[in-house]
């Protein structure tokens, strides 16, 4: 009895005198080992001149030729624009913008001629910009119901509380609900080459593969699973207030009707800055021996039905070719150039340094 | 259980809370009410035994958990943020999401106090079912039951061994004197046995103690928390009353020892137990640096409230610049759009939302996690274990090991702290004759000499002073040589030390001086032996003190020592052993010197100096006593086993140490029980004396008595020890009869100060016969005090004061108390360290001073500063002069080399005037310039009132340290309170922040730890504080791009995570484990220290830059990519992506330019974090369709990854965004490298190069210290002008008629 009640005490946690750190009363010498004694075997860098020198040389010497290349290359993609907002009297879109609005139902068209300097070899990438957009805007961002465009039914006939106001329209749901599928870019732009010989051309522009292999297939659906008839499936809402026609008459390929109509998928990722382009259409390469947009008169046929001017915002057309690295940019190119050039002058400047104090710091920095 | 109704309820509740808050308390036994129902109990308003330290119950653990968490400030903070969340106006993204972070931490913080507190719970049932034995009225006699079933009015038996289960008034031992003996270990560490009596006069007639007889009341106080204090008094039935003090009170949670069982009647249980009201939690004591971090974090307040401001401004302007509505502005669920100030009024809330981890939330519960790290490696560290009592370092306070790294004064104690507190008696003064004990003294050399390592140590001392006042001219010798022997620890002495409290034999064997032993002899054959001075000396040390004499078979073990070390043992087999190696060593001690020493002395008198015992035998044999020849083989070379088998277990080892004496010279302290003393005369005679009471020592008094009644003379005789200077002033009448023609008192002075000059602590010892007729008047009051309620303290002084007076002189003894191991040292090295160091000591300034050049604290160079005086005026001129040369000294560009460095000695009648309020300013003014400062004489307030006036004086860092319970004081007030689990018990680790066993330790913990762990911390605070600014930052500038809208380009689960676990860990493992220098550098080079001092890594300065470097490379972060996708098809969380990646990177790479230890562990860490970045957003992002609106990155990182310009915005925006970081460090450690830095270039070197370096790099340093006067001439006009200090204020110093001496010297006093 007198050993329980002894081991009692020992391990009680009120008389003894350890207190919180109980344990380490406990006459135990400590472990000595490498880790407790903090002792790990362990490198020891000094960032000095002499030891970052060849760090600075080669960030130099990689990044200036990787800066030359991707300057090469973005100089190497044409890209081709044109303003069609119409602010200007001599634009031919100046009648168009200054009477429209959101509920005008006459639509009205304009066409901007242009010249191409250079023939496009390669595929071409038809953009529309817009500019002083803010699709980023915090509520707008919020303004959409993302698991009614995944095809779920129950969201389709009761849209999310954040499409509001835009999620029932007398007392309908809408469908697509919210402010990103109400405020939808809806300008019909058409492309015509005019051939030497006087006949207008029309070039093909290819509607699909312009929005995410994993939007089209993943995100976005239609509801009622396969249902072709998208008509019987949306029965029950209403499109958008600003939209002339329902979602299931976006187009006529079913393939490409309803949520997944890849223009609405496309304006659906919101843009992240202000002034951003969206891809609208493709023109494909259709042989090795014709450029896919030769040299040339063309013109641009626009359906106006979108409205900037509200916003001070503008509309443009972009035509682009496209490498590896995307659009055409020249910054991150100037910018490799830059910084592979200041980092080569750093290291020579270090290199000096090294010379002058570099001694000293290994060894006669003690008897300074 | 009948039923009552709830008033009745309600008025016991009521009765009962009244009863336990009246100022006394009527307790009577429980027994005559055994088994009645609870409401007939008479004391069952009191506290039953069981006892709950738990916080929590089961069913209300979250609420009051909670409650208790949103005590913390950046808790509130924190819901207060989670609960703006759900306002509708401000727009959250999901408020739900947002719960999160503050989620995670309260339930963090929920785990570990359910964990502590089922720890408490275990440890509460495992308490409350100790067994324990209650009387039982039914069954007439003690039966078993549990400690919870104690209650108030119980009758509780104990027995030896047994831990006491509540507070009892003890009323019947076995023990035939009515004596119990305790130990106090687990309430205050004090491992000497406490001795506690049965209330006298109640039931103490019977051998069997009869608990139904029992019919008194017991008055007793309200519960304290005082241990050292209890009133309370017994009421018989005849009305009469008896007193009881904390003497007859057993304190739950002590030992009962020595005594096979004890009776007591239950005062206090359960929680109103002395010991449960003293069991407070650990201190909360917040660090300097913490205290800084506040600050920076309301500036981090600031800033989120400046950018939240500028985003509402903005939102403001922006909507403002609008011609009409845009189709991407979306009116509230009405359609209905609020005006533009009113939407920027919600925008500034939305943006606190966005931008709150500016706030940094995690940074405290990281602190509070790198704490725990860094405590888990100190006491880790086998450097700061101490082999011999096994116990390692402790931290006590879990929340200030950074502030060691801080440090700029220290305050120590000297006693215990400096010194071993192992007192060995050296020599004493008998009416006026001294007596060197030379050959003690070459016992203990020859003992030090066993330990050659701590002899290098010593050689490379300068000179020790010289004393040369000794009486013998051949002694000289021996002198140095026992000098050595002083400085050194024996390490056989101190392994046989582990087991022992502190009645090792080698360390408490004292080898009889030879003339006083013929002395002895001659006054015990003499005629007048009753009155001998001699014997009287030798009485008067073995009873005048509170010694408490156990037997070797009631052998007990320390609480520290762990049970295997005790399994084979049994306990007199381990003494005998001890006893037994003591033997052996002594004996080849004892031979070597025969051999050295043969040239220096004759061998006639070697053989009598060597055999003395039998010398005595033989002419103590012609006076026909036999027993004597049992003390003589303690001394030979058998161990005695009956003699030697007394142990004396003293408070104070000084004590101990006066008493083994005694006994080396035949007065052996037999027993000691409450009312007798038995001491066995060198004749063999056993006397008795009767004890009629003890003045107990007190600091006030500083001195104790003894009043016995002489057996044989029956004279009323009073045994007095204590200060010299507390004593000399009561001196009456010189020894009676003896016929001195010298001065007894002034040459025992003079002993005195050379005791005292030779480093050893001094008693005088004094006798007073005190006549029939005053005893009894003293007696009348003496007891009227005892029984006082009121004051009782100050009237039992009184009548002590008034019996000690006219007391004659015996004599005088000198006890050394060793140096501790390595004090030197430690003492340099802290002062290189640049720390100031002041040692508060309690003895007198000329043993202060001579311990002070032994540890180096002052140098034979210092300029010492001599300072007592005895009244204010004197006090305050000497303080003007002493501070105005001190200033022309330092000020003076020429003295700047040639200036020695100022030492300050004190003492403490002048000290209390130097800190009166008008003199402190130039008291502190001139302790600052002064590099040590020695205060003797202080008391145990002074010493904290020191520490307090130099800390708020001169706001710096201070530690204290110091072993006994007067430290206790100055370990509280200090920053840092360091404790020495010594030799005086546990009371200063109790109070103490740090403890550790040994000074030298100091040095490592302070050196290496105190400059790790605050290196480690504040650069981990600013680190977190970078890395919240400068990830908060990239959302800002977004801000400018999405009109003020308040939009986050990252998913905000990613967001939160990568707070919470993607850069999370590394700057917590970079707080833990981060090794700017090498222990060996720090060790070797202490001026490092010098780093973290004053303002240290974490300045202003250091923190506006990091943040304005945050701003930067948020600015690169956030415009490379921006450049790179402006006017590009890039969606809002593609573009967050990127960002989100480029940020991580540049976080993590700035964290490895400032790792400067790069361990496996930091390798795993640092590349986890990258991978389990990427795993976890590539995994979310693979599975969130439409889990989470509207961010929803489904396949987002997986379409970044595939594309190369991914790729290389990440490399260029970290390479620019820590390019000027990078190329700051390379330039400062190329051009300007800080002492740490070439440090660590020392560090690389192989360990002898490096030793070398060290070595020139110090004495570079340190030379302008170190060997300045050396170098130059002597600051001799100086030095003239401060000696003339005296004659050069005539005015002031004759106004007073006091006395006062300034003796400033150049060097160390001289002593002749």
């Amino acid at each position: 009895m007198m050993a329980s009640s002894y081991n009692a005490k020992d391990e009680d946690g009120h008389i003894t005198v350890s207190g919180p750190g109980g344990a380490t009363l406990r006459s135990k010498k400590p472990e000595n080992t490498a880790f407790k004694q903090q002792r790990l075997p362990a490198w020891q860098p000094i960032l000095t001149a002499g030891t970052v020198l060849p760090a600075f040389f080669i960030i130099g010497l990689i990044f200036i030729p990787i800066g030359i290349g991707l300057y090469v290359t973005s100089n190497n993609i044409k890209e081709f624009e044109i303003d069609y907002t119409g602010v200007d009297m001599s634009s031919p879109c100046f009648n168009c913008s200054q009477n429209y609005s959101w509920n005008s139902t006459k639509p009205c068209t304009c066409t901007i001629p242009f010249h191409l300097d250079q023939p496009y070899e390669s595929n071409v990438f038809m953009y529309y910009g817009l500019s002083n957009f803010y699709q980023n805007h915090r509520r707008y961002v919020k303004s959409r119901d993302d698991s009614q465009l995944n095809g779920a039914a129950g969201s389709l006939t009761e849209p999310s509380k954040e499409c509001e106001p835009y999620a029932y329209h007398e007392s309908k749901p809408i469908a697509p609900c919210g402010a990103i599928a109400n405020s939808m870019f809806n300008d019909t732009l058409e492309l015509f080459y005019n051939d030497p010989n006087g006949t207008k051309i029309q070039i093909p522009l290819n509607k699909t593969g312009i929005a995410w292999f994993t939007d089209k297939h993943v995100k976005f659906r239609n509801p009622g699973g396969n249902n072709p008839n998208l008509t019987a499936v949306f029965q029950g809402t209403t499109k958008p207030v600003n939209w002339r026609r329902p979602v299931y008459e976006l187009d006529t390929d079913p393939e490409n009707n309803g949520f997944i109509n890849e223009d609405f998928i496309v304006w659906m990722r919101t843009a992240a800055l202000p002034t951003f382009r969206k891809l609208y259409r493709i023109i494909h390469r259709k042989n090795s021996m014709v450029p896919t947009l030769p040299r040339g008169n063309y013109t641009l046929e626009v359906v106006y039905n979108y409205p900037v001017r509200s916003f001070e915002g503008s509309k443009r057309v972009i035509l682009s070719t496209i490498s590896w690295m995307g659009g055409k940019n020249p910054f991150l190119g100037i910018a490799y150039i830059t910084v592979g050039s200041v980092c080569f002058f750093l290291g020579v400047v270090l290199l000096i340094i090294h010379h002058k104090y570099g001694n000293r710091n290994n060894n006669a920095d003690i008897s300074n | 259980m009948t039923w009552r109704s709830p008033l009745a309820l309600v008025r016991d509740y009521l009765q009962g809370q009244r009863a336990r808050e009246k100022d006394l308390r009527n307790l009577v036994s429980n027994l005559p009410y055994e088994g009645l129902e609870k409401r007939k109990q008479p004391n069952r308003y009191f506290l039953s035994n069981a006892i709950k330290t738990t916080k929590y119950t089961l069913l209300f653990f979250i609420p009051m958990n909670l409650f208790e968490q949103f005590h913390r400030l950046a808790n509130l903070y924190f819901v207060g943020l989670a609960i703006l969340n759900f306002v509708p106006a401000v727009n959250a993204f999901q408020p739900d999401v947002a719960l999160i972070p503050i989620c995670v931490i309260l339930s963090l913080t929920a785990l570990k106090d359910a964990w502590e507190d089922f720890r408490r719970y275990q440890s509460d049932r495992k308490l409350n079912n100790t067994p324990c034995f209650i009387y039982s009225r039914k069954e007439k006699q003690f039966v078993q039951r549990r400690w919870k079933d104690v209650r108030v009015g119980d009758f509780v038996k104990v027995v030896y061994n047994e831990i006491i289960p509540a507070d009892l008034l003890l009323l019947h031992t076995s023990d035939p004197s009515g004596v119990c003996l305790i130990e106090t270990a687990n309430l205050d560490g004090e491992t000497n046995l406490k001795q506690r009596t049965v209330v006298s006069g109640l039931c103490n007639t019977s051998p069997e103690f009869e608990p139904e007889s029992f019919n008194s009341i017991v008055v007793c106080e309200k519960p304290n928390n005082n241990l050292n204090h209890f009133k309370c008094y017994v009421e018989k039935p005849d009305k009469e009353k008896v007193g009881a003090g904390i003497e007859s009170l057993l304190l739950r949670g002590c030992t009962v020892r020595n005594t096979d069982h004890a009776v007591g009647f239950v005062v206090y249980a359960g929680h109103e137990t002395k010991s449960m009201l003293n069991n407070n939690g650990p201190r909360y004591k917040r660090s300097k640096l913490e205290r800084k971090l506040n600050t920076d974090v309301i500036f981090c307040v600031i800033l989120l409230f400046t950018m939240c401001l500028i985003g509402a401004l903005g939102h403001f302007l922006w909507l403002q610049a609008l011609p009409s509505v845009p189709p991407y502005l979306v009116p509230d669920s009405n359609g209905h759009l609020d005006s533009p100030s009113l939407s920027a009024f919600y925008m500034f809330f939305t943006m606190i939302i966005l931008l709150q981890i500016l706030i940094p939330i995690s940074l405290y519960v990281s602190i509070e996690l790198v704490k725990i790290g860094q405590i888990f490696f100190i006491t880790n560290d086998a450097d700061l274990y101490d082999d011999d009592t096994e116990v390692r370092m402790q931290c006590r306070a879990l929340n200030i090991t950074e502030d060691l790294g801080q440090i700029e004064y220290i305050f120590s104690d000297k006693t215990g702290t400096l010194t071993e507190n192992k007192m060995v008696f050296r020599r004493c003064s008998i009416v006026g004759t001294e007596y060197p004990h030379k050959e003690n003294a070459i016992r203990l050399a020859l003992l030090a000499e066993v330990d050659l390592e701590e002899e290098v140590i010593f050689n490379q001392h300068p000179q020790p002073p010289q004393t040369s006042w000794s009486l013998d001219a051949e002694d000289t010798n021996s002198q140095d040589s026992h000098r050595r022997g002083s400085r050194c620890k024996s390490k056989v002495a101190a392994s046989a030390q582990s087991d022992v409290a502190f009645s090792s034999p080698l360390e408490t064997e004292v080898i009889p001086d030879r003339k006083l032993l013929q002395q002895i002899s001659r006054a015990e054959s003499s005629s007048r032996r009753k009155t001998d001075p001699y014997l009287d000396f030798f009485l008067a040390l073995a009873i005048c003190n509170t010694v408490v004499v156990s037997m070797a078979t009631a052998q007990r073990r320390r609480v520290s020592v762990s049970p295997h070390a005790w399994q084979t043992n049994n306990a007199l087999d381990t003494l005998s052993n001890v006893v037994k190696n003591a033997g052996c060593i002594f004996t080849s001690c004892w031979r070597k010197p025969k051999r050295n020493r043969t040239v220096s002395e004759g061998s006639a008198l070697e053989d009598d100096s060597f055999q003395p015992p039998l010398k005595m035998t033989g002419t103590v044999n012609t006076n026909g006593i036999q027993t004597y020849s049992l003390h003589t083989p303690s001394q030979g070379d058998k161990p005695a086993a009956t003699l030697d088998n007394l142990r004396y277990e003293a408070e104070s080892p000084d004590e101990a140490a006066l008493v083994y004496a005694a006994k080396a010279y035949g007065f052996t302290l037999l027993a000691r029980t409450p009312d007798s003393v038995t001491v066995r005369l060198p004749s063999g005679e056993d006397l008795v004396f009767e004890v009629l009471d003890t003045l107990t020592f007190d600091s006030n008094r500083k001195r104790m008595s003894v009043l016995v009644r002489h057996p044989i003379t029956k004279e009323y005789v009073l045994y007095t020890k204590g200060a010299d200077s507390a004593i000399m002033e009561l001196l009456g009448t010189p020894y009676a009869e003896h016929l001195m023609t010298r001065n007894i008192a002034a040459d025992t002075q003079h002993h005195l100060d050379c005791y005292a000059k030779e480093g050893l602590r001094t008693l005088c010892i004094t006798k007073k016969v005190v006549s029939d007729n005053v005893y009894e008047s003293w007696l009348v009051d003496r007891q009227r005090a005892l029984a006082a309620i009121d004051n009782r303290e100050e009237l039992i002084m009184d009548t002590a004061v008034q019996l000690e007076k006219n007391l004659s002189l015996l004599g005088a003894t000198g006890i050394e108390d060793r140096l501790q191991e390595n004090v030197p040292d430690t003492i340099m090295a802290l002062r290189e360290a640049g720390i100031q160091v002041w040692v508060l000591t309690g003895d007198k300034p000329e043993t202060a001073v001579n311990i002070g050049y032994a540890c180096r604290l002052l140098e034979k160079d210092d300029l010492v500063i001599n300072m007592s005086c005895k009244n204010k005026l004197a006090c305050t001129s000497i303080l003007d002069c002493t501070l105005e040369e001190v200033r022309r000294y330092s000020q003076d560009p020429r003295n700047v080399d040639t200036t020695p460095d100022i030492s300050l000695v004190i003492d403490g009648c002048t000290l209390t005037m130097a800190m009166s309020p008008d003199l402190q300013e130039r008291f502190v003014d001139l302790a600052k310039r002064c590099r040590s400062v020695l205060c003797c004489r202080v008391t145990p307030l002074q010493k904290s009132r020191v520490v307090k006036v130099i800390r708020e004086k001169l706001k710096v860092m201070t530690l204290a340290v110091g072993d006994g319970a007067n430290d206790v004081n100055m370990i509280q007030a200090a920053d840092v309170g360091i404790g020495i689990s010594g030799q005086e018990g546990m009371q200063a680790v109790m109070a103490s922040d740090f403890a550790i066993s040994r000074f030298k330790h100091l040095k490592k913990l302070l050196l290496v730890h105190g400059h790790w762990c605050y290196t480690r911390l504040a650069n981990m605070i600013i680190y977190f504080l970078y890395k919240n600014v400068a990830y908060v930052n990239l959302l800002f500038w977004y801000q400018f791009f999405c009109g003020f809208s308040a939009t986050a380009m990252v998913d905000y689960w990613l967001m939160i995570f990568f707070n919470l676990f993607f850069t999370s860990v590394p700057p917590i493992m970079f707080g833990i484990m981060d090794r700017d220098v090498s222990a060996e550098m720090l060790l070797g080079v202490p001026e490092l220290y010098r780093t973290g001092q004053g303002a240290g890594q974490y300045k202003f300065s250091t923190f506006w830059v990091s943040i304005l470097d945050a701003f930067y490379q948020s600015l690169v972060c956030f415009f490379i990519p921006y450049l790179v996708y402006m006017d590009s098809d890039i969606g809002i969380f593609t573009f967050g992506t990127p960002l989100n990646t480029v940020s991580l990177f540049t976080i993590l790479v700035h964290l490895s330019i400032e790792i400067k230890t790069w361990t496996v562990v930091h390798w795993v860490v640092m590349f986890g974090s990258v991978a389990l970045y990427f795993i976890v957003t590539l995994a979310y992002s693979a599975i969130c369709v439409t889990c989470n609106p509207p961010s929803n990155p489904y396949w987002i990182l997986q379409n970044q990854m595939a594309d190369p310009m991914f790729y290389l915005i990440c490399i260029i925006s970290t390479v620019v965004a820590l390019l000027p970081r990078y190329m700051f460090h390379v330039l400062k450690n190329s051009i300007a490298p800080s002492p740490l830095v070439q440090a660590r270039h020392l560090d690389r070197l192989d360990s002898s190069t490096k030793e070398q370096w060290i070595k020139e790099w110090r004495s570079f340093r340190g030379g302008g210290q170190v060997k300045r006067s050396r170098l130059s001439t002597p600051p001799s006009p100086t030095l003239e002008n401060s000696v003339d200090i005296n004659p050069e204020t005539p005015t002031a110093a004759e106004n007073m008629e006091d006395d006062f001496t300034l003796n400033v010297t150049s060097q160390r006093p001289v002593h002749t």
